[in-house]
């Protein structure tokens, strides 16, 4: 696919937050992004020119925020109506080895679409969820800087392009603890392993895995992020797109060049790569 | 038909928010021994039965009210 090529969605819907740096992450990179909200894709009352088709796209981006209010789980309502309008298309779009990306409210949607963890390639979206993102430990909204260790072998197409193996991306959330189902969480843990599924883990500044407050929620095995078998869905719950910048990071000022690359950037310069090559 | 739809946490998993409520309310000085959190909704729907509801209000849950992998539901009927 030629760069002109790629466009990017990034789903809205009323609560979302985070649409518009997520798309400028993208537009900074040279590619087409833009804001859609999900009525875009059934609604009679959009107008015609704002009618938008799953097809019209070849990356979907779930931002941040808090879609629905966060009633009833966070997540549960956008899921839900995805689920009754596009579920078919979005099943056919990560088999057709599209790229999608949740990113803190985005990871709760995935994870309550049942694409997340994603363990079966031939069935992308399970019928329920089989994981959640429960609320924080602490029972507070957690926010700010973390350490995150990437883990990934290869397999998670959405940090290719990343060196650094201890980046800093910032948290925001109130529900972000991993739980896997009672009594299965080591075998999930060695399935996410084997699979090379497991792209972010928590650590404190020195590369260690660590209890509160370097894992900000309590996530089982530091987990922070993971990505689907075939590693073209990824959800986390850190803010890449909030540190694209070198500026944005706490100690901007400490050496480093502020308006170079923050540790967020190579996500979205990895799944561009990507999708030149598709 | 009215029922009052339960969503609380499976047993062993944590609930931060029922212990920094106990938390709390030792500190206030009540001597409690254990506080936990639920959810719950009034749903309200027509049906023939209310075994026909209740088989509505299962799929209600599985498909939006509760996540299985943390959560249980139960029904009591208010009407």
């Amino acid at each position: 696919m030629k760069p002109d090529e790629i466009r990017v969605a990034v789903l809205r819907i009323e609560g979302t937050n985070c649409e518009d740096e997520t798309v400028l992450a993208f537009k900074h990179l040279g590619v087409e992004a833009e804001a859609v909200h999900l009525k875009q894709f059934y609604s009679d009352s959009v107008p015609d020119r704002d009618r938008r088709s799953i097809w019209d796209y070849n990356c979907l981006v779930f931002p941040g925020g808090f879609s629905a209010g966060d009633y009833v789980r966070a997540g549960a309502i956008f899921s839900a109506r995805l689920k009754s309008v596009l579920r078919r298309d979005l099943e056919e779009f990560i088999k057709m080895d599209f790229p999608v990306l949740g990113i803190c409210n985005g990871f709760q949607i995935l994870t309550e679409l049942g694409v997340l963890p994603g363990f079966d390639e031939d069935r992308p979206i399970s019928d329920k969820p089989e994981m959640a993102l429960g609320i924080n430990d602490s029972s507070r909204f957690e926010c700010r800087p973390t350490f995150l260790r990437h883990e990934n072998r290869g397999n998670c197409i959405f940090t290719t392009k990343l060196e650094k193996e201890i980046v800093s991306f910032p948290v925001a959330h109130a529900e972000g603890k991993v739980i896997f189902p009672k009594g299965k969480e080591d075998e999930y843990f060695d399935m996410l392993t084997e699979n090379d599924q497991l792209v972010f883990r928590y650590v404190d500044a020195e590369g260690n895995y660590a209890g509160y407050p370097w894992n900000p929620n309590g996530s089982m095995f530091n987990i922070a992020g993971i990505c689907n078998v075939k590693g073209n869905v990824f959800g986390l719950m850190p803010h890449p797109e909030r540190v694209f910048w070198r500026y944005q990071h706490s100690d901007w000022n400490r050496g480093t060049k502020p308006e170079g690359a923050g540790d967020g950037r190579a996500i979205f310069e990895s799944v561009i790569e990507y999708l030149k090559r598709l | 038909m009215i029922a009052d739809v339960y969503i609380e946490l499976k047993e062993g998993v944590v609930d931060p928010e029922g212990e920094a409520t106990k938390k709390a309310l030792r500190l206030l000085g009540f001597n409690v021994r254990n506080v936990s959190t639920r959810k719950v909704f009034r749903i309200e729907l027509d049906a023939k039965s209310r075994e026909e509801a209740e088989k509505k209000i299962a799929e209600m849950c599985e498909r939006l009210l509760a996540n299985p992998v943390i959560q249980r539901y139960s029904i009591r009927w208010v009407d």
